[in-house]
């Protein structure tokens, strides 16, 4: 890449900042200069974010509906996967699909709504109910 | 303190080479790459983040920093906690005695990352300089200037669970024997980086690379997971922090080093043929964004093929390099 091929298009996923690049100065030199983005990153980029922000959004309307518990809704708002929070809270994969659940949900003690509000970073009475 | 911030493009290779600079090295981000052997290729199906496979341009977390300690002479301590408030007592007394320390640490859990770029990756590296009231004094080295954060939102991301769970690692140097990098150790890390890419493993290197192209061949276009697949490799190749097109570029730079060290001209050739396919790797990387943004129809197909065809020219550029170096 030529130094003056490097794009400067203004990410909105960069968020005003701007990242190193290397490429080729006119003496064949390889150094380094700052790019505002590409639109090639900030579609890939954008695309991630939206898929998380799709699923948080399905998430909420079962959680409205009564077919999940706010749990499933936070769980995708912190971008996280029944995966990831069963590694971060310590319960169980099978365990935290039961908890998605708003029957199970309901039955939790305070101990364990305590691990989930320490996992996802979230006071429990955040995690009781939906964002208004 | 004194100490001196520089962006780089990539986080570990940001941070050693800060870190040797702080204490008396002069070493770019690109020779900190390419003398650590770090730049390779590898398609990991079986380890997923967030539901997709790792798919990596360079060598695993911490293979920069560990890979310059034997070129350098240096001795470095490395240290986890079992729990937060004792990686942040260690942290405060080392800050105090005027070292300055490197972290690993999740990017999801740092304020100070632009919203859309927080993801739950935890193999981000930072260096801390100092600490002012509540906030830490914080050079990351993908940032523009040096930042803050409270000291709360750093032990999150220090002791932040998961894939590659960073358990408060820091690292600082005890001793670095050597102040300057010799022409025999850049010759031994082009070998070893040689042998990695054309590696007889089928998920490293340029076998790697076609592995991949065999996976993207069989995407179903009309699927939406393929499009997230297909996002995904690229998002892996340019967004995190790799000064474009998946490393090569800085390896080039590195290549142009390596040329005036070793006196060997053949070498700024070989630095000009990465610089070429590094722009081939740009030119996947802007269709598949097409693809998914769809102003082109996907087409995994059309993608595999550009990916052999960039495996075919690492795969001669690598054996070129051996016969330059050996």
């Amino acid at each position: 890449m030529d130094l003056d091929a490097v794009p400067q298009e203004g990410n909105a996923t960069l968020d005003g900042h701007a990242k190193l690049m290397y490429a080729r100065d006119a003496q064949g030199r390889v150094v380094t200069t700052r790019s505002r983005g590409w639109e090639a990153e900030e579609i890939v980029t954008s695309h991630a974010v939206d898929v998380l922000v799709v699923q948080a959004q399905a998430a909420r309307e079962r959680v409205a509906r009564g077919l999940a518990s706010p749990l499933e809704y936070w769980m995708y708002e912190r971008r996280m996967d029944v995966a990831l929070l069963s590694q971060t809270s310590g319960f169980w994969q099978w365990r935290v699909r039961r908890h998605l659940q708003p029957k199970h949900f309901a039955a939790l003690s305070q101990k364990q709504l305590a691990r989930y509000s320490e996992a996802l970073g979230l006071p429990v009475s955040t995690l009781q109910s939906l964002p208004s | 303190m004194n100490f001196e911030h520089q962006q780089a493009a990539h986080c570990e290779s940001g941070v050693i080479s800060n870190l040797m600079r702080h204490h008396g090295v002069p070493m770019t981000e690109s020779m900190a790459l390419g003398l650590s052997s770090a730049l390779s290729f590898a398609y990991l199906p079986f380890i997923k983040l967030s539901g997709l496979p790792l798919i990596s341009y360079r060598m695993p977390p911490k293979a920069i920093i560990k890979g310059l300690l034997a070129p350098m002479a240096a001795r470095f301590r490395f240290e986890t906690f079992r729990t937060p408030e004792a990686g942040a007592q260690r942290l405060d007394a080392l800050l105090a005695g005027g070292q300055i320390v490197g972290l690993q640490t999740s990017v999801y859990w740092l304020p100070y990352f632009p919203p859309n770029m927080r993801f739950h990756f935890n193999a981000h590296n930072l260096l801390v300089y100092g600490k002012d009231g509540d906030d830490y004094l914080i050079s990351d080295p993908v940032f523009e200037e040096p930042v803050r954060c409270a000291s709360a939102d750093l032990s999150r991301a220090r002791f932040a669970k998961g894939v590659l769970a960073p358990k408060g690692l820091m690292y600082y140097p005890q001793s670095i024997g050597q102040k300057t990098v010799d022409a025999a150790s850049v010759t031994k890390a082009i070998r070893k980086t040689v042998r990695n890419m054309l590696a007889p493993i089928p998920i490293v290197g340029v076998r790697g690379m076609r592995t991949l192209a065999n996976r993207m061949q069989k995407l179903p276009p009309a699927d939406p997971r393929s499009v997230d697949f297909i996002g995904h490799v690229v998002r892996m190749q340019e967004e995190i922090g790799t000064g474009g097109a998946g490393f090569r570029f800085i390896y080039a730079g590195f290549l142009q080093e390596a040329a005036q060290l070793l006196d060997k001209p053949q070498l700024q050739q070989m630095s000009e043929r990465l610089i070429a396919i590094g722009d081939g790797w740009r030119a996947f990387a802007l269709k598949a964004a097409r693809m998914v943004k769809g102003r082109e129809p996907v087409d995994p197909v059309a993608l595999a093929g550009k990916l052999r065809e960039q495996a075919q020219q690492e795969e001669d550029f690598f054996r070129d390099l051996k016969a330059v170096v050996a």
